[in-house]
């Protein structure tokens, strides 16, 4: 297939929703725009939405309302056989009647292209399963099954490829394996990469840019590092990695900080670190990640650089993992603060307990509308 | 106690022996009983060794007509109710619509009803409608019965199938008719063997329905019940022993098509 024109690979959601004939609806009016090339993840837990989405773009579900755009072509009412997009399905769906070489050229034979065995046996290699290409797939492993799904859809050469939850099915181990396989691919082959997945760290790992989803709509887009530092909604900060929200008051706004009132003390956050509508005695959550966090015994309370935000405590636990220390802390603003300490020089005083001082720079800080449940995204995290 | 532990550890394989023995032992019979030369009309008593029924099996007056007619009847009841059957299956699994219930368990009603019963019932259908009765009468009864069993039989690998993997298919560019032809069919088609092997057989040696709705057609399951009454032919021990060699070199030439196939591909 020739090299596409530009922008040709861009994906282009308007409007699209879904409800279902029983009334419930999977996804709400979302636009989203994926640039061509980019490797792009749909985040959320089961039944946020996000496999309806992917669905929606291969054409396996009809949207109730907007189009699907590839480029600049309107793809809303193709079938899936007339669209120029292929998808790994999760759990694989494999044909077992037919062998791993039949299961790859599948796609090829059903264009009418007759001599397809070169074709095949180049991506049989470079998926690394050249010795078997007359197995069928249940004599696989299922890491070898996943690169056959792989396999199978790209010798097409789609213009954008969708993955459903590809590595739901593997173990640990081999899901960081080919978490970097399928990073290392796409920046080979160049093709846009819609992946849906309800891990994290999968999306943080592999994606340029993470969608997260929640109830049918997306919560925020940006790269990795944006969402985790800057999240705009207590579900992407809790989703996300973990977070500390505290329930703050707003004391003044002084310039470009606001200074808020927490728990008898004083705490600093950058207006521009803050989602949500400052006025003087309004509240706001105050979200902190624990790394960010450096933890001080009380005697040496005075060390502490001027200017950092800081909170008293007392230890409730401490789990020893290795490269960090895993603390809670009991605080008068929150009873469960978690704080992560790198084990660099360990302070043998800081045992449960102990009384000590929370501190961060105020440039960690972020502030989120106080209008909204302050635990949402926990719970989903740990079912997921 | 040697033989107590010898016993024990051998349980499972004597078992099976047993339950093969109990299983093939009338076969056997049939098949030396067609070597027999009886003395007098009935074939019961083990008289000499002769291979003179098998030179000559359509030796005995009508019985290779009625063996043809029950394998026309066989073959056409088996395509008529395989066909039906595997679409009745699709629409059952695939299609919710009204009365999709009372259809799933309807269809199972011939196999419950006393075939007896059944077959008095069928005839006073067609005596009402004025049917002339002979083959066709009986190809529409056994299509009928074979019916249960096909769907019961497809409806069971249908279910079983990933919808996925025709989602698969039409995300490969297969349209509905590839889709339905390379990737539905084939996953489906042991299902549907299964069922067309199973309405074979029971077409080919039903006698009940059969004996009711033929009018003047005499199958061989007939054929065999009448000239029990007088005397039986060897040639009958020859078509049987016959028949049962025919679906054994079937399934051998079955498992050697798929062993080379297999090794071809390794």
């Amino acid at each position: 297939m020739k090299t596409t024109p530009d922008n040709s690979g861009d994906v282009r959601l308007s409007g699209i929703s879904k409800t279902y004939d029983n009334g419930f609806t999977a996804v709400h009016p979302l636009d989203l725009t994926v640039p061509e090339g980019s490797f792009f993840a749909l985040l959320g837990a089961s039944g946020c939405g996000k496999t309806t989405t992917l669905r929606m773009i291969a054409g396996l579900e009809d949207p109730s309302s907007g189009t699907v755009r590839l480029g600049d072509q309107d793809v809303t009412h193709l079938p899936p056989y007339k669209r120029p997009v292929n998808t790994v399905f999760q759990s694989y769906a494999l044909f077992p009647h037919l062998d791993i070489f039949e299961n790859v050229a599948f796609g090829l034979r059903r264009r009418g292209i007759k001599s397809v065995k070169k074709q095949v046996e180049e991506m049989l290699e470079l998926v690394q399963l050249g010795e078997q290409a007359r197995k069928k797939p249940h004599q696989l492993s299922g890491g070898q099954q996943q690169r056959v799904a792989v396999a199978r859809a790209l010798i097409n050469h789609p213009k954008v490829l969708l993955l459903d939850e590809p590595l739901g099915a593997l173990d640990l181990k081999l899901r960081r394996q080919m978490q970097l396989e399928l990073k290392r691919i796409q920046t080979e082959v160049g093709i846009t990469f819609v992946h849906v997945t309800h891990d994290q760290e999968e999306a943080m790992t592999m994606a340029d840019t993470v969608a997260v989803m929640n109830g049918g709509r997306v919560e925020q887009l940006g790269a990795p590092t944006d969402l985790y530092e800057n999240p705009r909604t207590t579900f992407v900060a809790n989703f996300l990695g973990t977070s500390n929200l505290i329930e703050a008051e707003v004391d003044t706004v002084n310039g470009d900080d606001i200074v808020l009132k927490a728990g008898g003390g004083k705490l600093v956050l950058p207006e521009a670190r803050c989602s949500a509508r400052t006025t003087a005695g309004g509240k706001v959550l105050v979200g902190i990640r624990p790394e960010k966090i450096a933890l001080t015994h009380a005697d040496d309370a005075g060390t502490i650089p001027e200017g950092r935000n800081r909170i008293t405590g007392k230890i409730a636990d401490a789990s020893f993992i290795g490269v960090s220390t895993q603390y809670v802390i009991d605080t008068p603003v929150c009873d469960e603060f978690a704080v992560y300490v790198q084990n660099v020089e360990r302070d043998g005083r800081l045992v449960p307990g102990a009384d000590v001082v929370l501190h961060w720079s105020p440039a960690h800080t972020f502030g989120l509308d106080a209008a909204q449940d302050i635990d949402a995204g926990i719970e989903e995290e740990a079912a997921a | 106690m040697p033989f107590v532990n010898w016993l024990k550890r051998r349980l499972v394989v004597i078992a099976g022996l047993l339950t093969l023995a109990y299983l093939l032992l009338p076969n056997v019979i049939v098949t030396v009983f067609s070597f027999n030369k009886p003395k007098g009309r009935f074939n019961y008593e083990w008289q000499q060794f002769s291979t003179d029924a098998w030179k000559d099996p359509c030796g005995v007056a009508d019985m290779c007509g009625s063996l043809s007619i029950s394998l026309q009847i066989a073959v056409w009841a088996t395509v008529g109710a395989t066909l039906l059957g595997t679409m009745i299956s699709f629409a059952l699994v695939r299609y919710r619509f009204r009365a999709r219930g009372a259809v799933n368990s309807l269809i199972f009603l011939p196999m419950a009803m006393p075939e007896v019963v059944m077959a008095a019932s069928l005839l006073t259908l067609f005596l009402n409608m004025g049917a002339q009765l002979g083959f066709y009468t009986i190809l529409i009864a056994h299509i009928m019965f074979c019916l249960s069993f096909v769907v019961t039989a497809v409806k069971a690998r249908v279910m079983s199938m990933d919808p996925r993997l025709e989602e698969a298919a039409r995300d490969l560019y297969a349209g509905p008719l590839q889709t339905f032809l390379r990737v539905t069919l084939p996953i489906a088609a042991p299902g549907i063997a299964a069922g067309a092997l199973l309405s074979f057989a029971l077409s080919f040696d039903d006698f009940i329905i059969t004996n009711f709705n033929a009018g003047s057609t005499v199958t061989f399951p007939m054929f065999v019940w009448g000239s029990a009454q007088r005397g039986t032919p060897v040639q009958i021990n020859v078509i049987g022993t016959a028949m049962f060699l025919a679906a054994v070199l079937l399934v051998l030439a079955s498992m050697v098509i798929t062993n080379r196939r297999n090794k071809q591909k390794a």
